[in-house]
C-alpha cells in the first residue's frame, strides 16, 4: 500500500466531506432525543419508534415498495427484451434509431418525462394512482436495465445459443436454459438498479401519482414544507440504508460475475 | 489384405448420406458457396479444407441448419433438410469455441441434449456414463467447464455432440485451440472415436496436415468452390490443378509447353535447358501450356550427373532448410527456376554431403511429377 501525501489526504477528506457530511448529519440527528432538529440532546431511537406508529408514513412506505417491486420487474422484462433484440437481431433497418431511442430517456429531464406521462394518462383517461406510477417508473428505469443487460450480451458467445439449438432446444428453451442463466447477474443488477431508482424518485412520481397513492419521497417532501421533524430524519436514514444496500449488492453481483468471467478466461488461456 | 478398403464413393450402388445439389449461398452481394454439387457417404470422415473465407464454414453451417441455401437443395438420407430447424435435425455440431455451457457441469453439459429429447432418467445416466468413458472424462463429471484444461474441454464438447448419436457429426476446427503435441494425439483419438461409433464426421479445418491425417476424403476449397474432393493420397499424389498441388504440401511448379513424345510428353520450360519428360493420362495438344508439379521428396540430388534417368538438370544450392529428420535443398537453375529437393537425414549432420553454393544435379523419373493444364 502506498502512503498518501498530505495533499492527497486533504483533497480526499474535503471531497468526501462534501459528498457525505450532509447525510452523516442527517443520520446523526435521526438519533437525537430532542424534538428540535438542530439541538443535540442525547442519543435515542424514539423517533424510529414514533415513525412506525405513523400510519401515513407506513402507508406511503407500502405504496413505495409495491411500486418499486412492480415497476422494476416490468422494467427488467422489457429492458432485457430490448437489449436482446438490439444486440442479437444484427443490423436490421432502423437499428441505430432504435438503440438511440432506448437510451434517450437516460438523459431526458425528469420533469419532461413526468409531464409527458401525465398528459398521456389524462389523455387516455387513466385514473392516477399506484398503477400509473408503476407504468411511469417502468418506462424510465427500463433504459437503465437495457444498458446493463446489453453490455453483458455483447460479450456473450453466440455459439452457446447455437449449441443449445443444435442439441434440440427450441429458441425459447435456448434462451431460458442457456442465455438467461448466463446473463442472470446482469439481469439481477439491472433489477436492483431499477428498484432503487424507483424508490427515491420524486419528480416523476409527483406528476403521475394521484390522491389515492402517495410514495415516500412525495410524503417526505410535503412534510418538510411544514418543517423538518426528527421523524423525517429517521425515515431518510432508513431509505439511505435501503438504497445503499441495493446499489452495493448490484455492484457486487456485477463485479463477482466479471471476476468469475476473467478467471474462466485465464483458465482457458492457460489450458 | 483381407479387409475391403473403405471407398463408398467408388461404388455406384452406394447411396450417399448427404447430397449437395447445385447449392449456392449468397450473403448480400457476396457469394459464399458457388453452385456446388457433391456427395458424402455414411461413415465417412470428410474434411473441408481451405483458407479462411473459402466457404467451408458456410457449408457446415448449412448442414447444421444455421444457414439455408439461397439456391439448390441439401438432402440428408434422401430428405430435403432446408425446412427442418437445427433443433429437429439428426445432426450435431462441435463448435470451434466448444460452446460448453458455463453454468452446467460436465455431466450436465453432456446430458443437455438427451434431456431435451425427453429420454428417461436411467437411460440418460447410462448414455452419459458411456460418453464419459469414451472420452476418458469419468473423474471430471462434476467439474465446471472452466475448471478443465483445453484438452478436456475439447473432449467434453465431443462427448456432448456425440451423446445424441447423430447421423452426422460436424466438427468446426475442433483442434484449433490445442497446442501442436496435444493436437496430434487428439487427431488419432478422433479417428478412433469415429471408427468406434460409426458416425459420419464432417470436419472443417484450415490445417492440411490435420485434414490429411484424419479424413477418408478431403475436399480442397477456394472461393466458394470445391476444387477437388479425393482421398488424401490422391490429393497429394494426383492433384488435378495447380491450386491443389500448391495448397497441399511442398511442391515445385515448372511452367512450360508440352509436346507429345512417345507415351508421354516433352516439356520445354526455358531456353538453354534440357527438355523434361513426363507421363500422364491427360492429353495435351502440341505446344499447349502446362505446369509440371513435382514434390521435393521425389527429386534426387547428386554431385555427379546421374546416368539413365528421364530428367536431369544442373543448378546451384541456394538455400538449405534443415528440419532435423529432413533437409530441403532449394536449387537454382541458370535460368532462375528454383527446384526443391528433399532428402531424409538418415545419417548424422556431420556427413551432410552438400553445402551452400555447391553445383549439384537434380534428377527425377518421368512419373515423379504431375503434368497439369496451364
Amino acid at each position: 500500500m502506498r502512503r498518501l501525501t498530505w495533499f492527497n489526504t486533504t483533497a480526499l477528506t474535503l471531497g468526501f466531506a462534501f459528498l457525505y457530511l450532509p447525510m452523516v448529519i442527517l443520520v446523526i440527528y435521526s438519533f437525537n432525543e430532542s424534538k428540535l432538529v438542530t439541538v443535540w440532546a442525547g442519543f435515542s431511537t424514539k423517533w424510529y419508534g414514533e415513525l412506525f406508529q405513523n400510519e401515513a408514513f407506513l402507508d406511503a412506505a407500502k405504496v413505495t415498495v409495491k411500486v418499486a417491486v412492480l415497476s422494476s420487474t416490468i422494467a427488467t422484462i422489457l429492458g432485457t427484451m430490448a437489449a436482446y433484440v438490439l444486440v442479437r437481431a444484427g443490423r436490421f433497418k432502423g437499428r441505430t434509431l432504435f438503440s438511440g431511442m432506448i437510451y434517450a430517456p437516460l438523459v431526458m429531464p425528469e420533469v419532461i418525462t413526468g409531464l409527458s406521462l401525465l398528459l398521456l394518462f389524462i389523455g387516455i383517461g387513466l385514473d392516477r394512482g399506484v398503477f400509473t406510477i408503476v407504468l411511469a417508473h417502468a418506462t424510465f428505469s427500463m433504459c437503465y436495465v437495457s444498458v446493463v443487460v446489453s453490455s453483458r450480451l455483447v460479450s456473450f458467445d453466440q455459439s452457446l445459443e447455437e449449441a443449445a439449438l443444435d442439441l434440440g432446444c427450441s429458441p425459447m428453451q435456448a434462451f431460458r436454459l442457456v442465455t438467461l442463466p448466463i446473463i442472470a447477474p446482469a439481469v439481477i443488477s439491472g433489477w436492483l438498479l431499477a428498484f432503487t431508482l424507483s424508490l427515491d424518485d420524486l419528480v416523476i412520481a409527483s406528476f403521475t401519482s394521484g390522491p389515492s397513492a402517495t410514495t415516500l419521497p412525495i410524503k417526505i417532501f410535503s412534510a418538510v414544507r411544514l418543517g423538518v421533524s426528527p421523524e423525517i430524519n429517521a425515515l431518510s436514514t432508513i431509505m439511505i440504508a435501503i438504497v445503499a444496500v441495493g446499489v452495493i449488492t448490484a455492484s457486487l453481483v456485477t463485479k463477482r460475475a466479471a471476476l468469475r468471467q476473467q478467471a474462466e478466461e485465464r483458465a482457458a488461456v492457460k489450458a | 489384405m483381407g479387409e475391403k478398403a473403405f471407398e463408398p464413393w467408388n461404388d455406384p450402388n452406394e447411396k450417399p448420406l448427404i447430397q449437395f445439389q447445385n447449392v449456392t449461398k449468397r450473403f448480400g452481394d457476396f457469394t459464399a458457396i458457388d453452385d456446388q454439387s457433391f456427395d458424402i457417404y455414411a461413415q465417412e470422415f470428410f474434411a473441408l479444407l481451405g483458407p479462411s473465407g473459402c466457404g467451408k464454414t458456410t457449408l457446415m453451417r448449412m448442414l447444421a441448419g444455421f444457414e439455408t441455401p439461397t439456391e439448390g437443395t441439401i438432402l440428408l438420407g434422401g430428405q430435403d433438410i432446408a425446412p427442418i430447424p437445427p433443433n429437429k435435425r439428426a445432426v450435431n455440431m462441435m463448435f470451434q469455441s466448444y460452446a460448453l455451457f458455463p453454468h452446467l457441469n460436465i455431466w450436465e453439459n453432456i446430458a443437455f441434449g438427451l434431456k431435451r429429447d425427453g429420454m428417461a432418467k436411467a437411460d440418460i445416466d447410462t448414455r452419459v456414463d458411456e460418453m464419459l468413458k469414451l472420452t476418458r472424462l469419468e473423474q471430471f463429471a462434476k467439474r465446471k467447464p472452466h475448471q478443465c484444461s483445453g484438452g478436456q474441454r475439447q473432449r467434453v464438447a465431443l462427448a456432448r455432440s456425440l451423446a445424441k448419436a447423430p447421423k452426422l457429426l460436424l466438427l468446426d476446427e475442433p483442434l484449433g485451440a490445442l497446442d501442436a503435441k496435444l493436437r496430434q494425439d487428439t487427431q488419432f483419438e478422433l479417428m478412433d472415436i469415429q471408427e468406434k461409433t460409426g458416425t459420419t464426421f464432417v470436419i472443417v479445418t484450415h490445417d492440411q496436415e490435420e485434414a490429411m491425417t484424419v479424413a477418408s476424403r478431403v475436399a480442397v476449397m477456394d472461393h466458394g468452390r470445391i476444387i477437388q474432393a479425393d482421398t488424401p493420397a490422391e490429393i497429394y499424389e494426383a492433384p488435378r490443378s495447380v491450386y491443389v498441388a500448391d495448397f497441399i504440401g511442398d511442391v515445385t511448379i515448372i511452367s512450360g509447353t508440352a509436346t507429345p513424345q512417345g507415351d508421354g510428353y516433352d516439356i520445354a520450360f526455358a531456353e538453354g535447358q534440357p527438355t523434361l519428360h513426363a507421363k500422364t493420362d491427360h492429353s495435351f495438344s502440341n505446344g499447349q501450356a502446362c505446369h509440371l508439379a513435382i514434390r521435393p521428396e521425389k527429386v534426387a540430388i547428386s554431385a555427379d550427373k546421374p546416368e539413365g534417368v528421364a530428367n536431369a538438370v544442373q543448378g546451384k544450392i541456394l538455400d538449405i532448410a534443415y528440419l532435423g529428420n529432413l533437409s530441403t535443398y532449394h536449387v537454382e537453375l541458370p535460368n532462375g527456376q528454383i527446384i526443391k529437393s528433399q532428402t531424409a537425414n538418415t545419417r548424422r549432420l556431420s556427413q551432410r554431403p552438400f553445402t551452400w553454393e555447391d553445383d549439384v544435379w537434380l534428377s527425377w523419373t518421368n512419373t515423379a511429377g504431375v503434368l497439369l493444364e496451364g
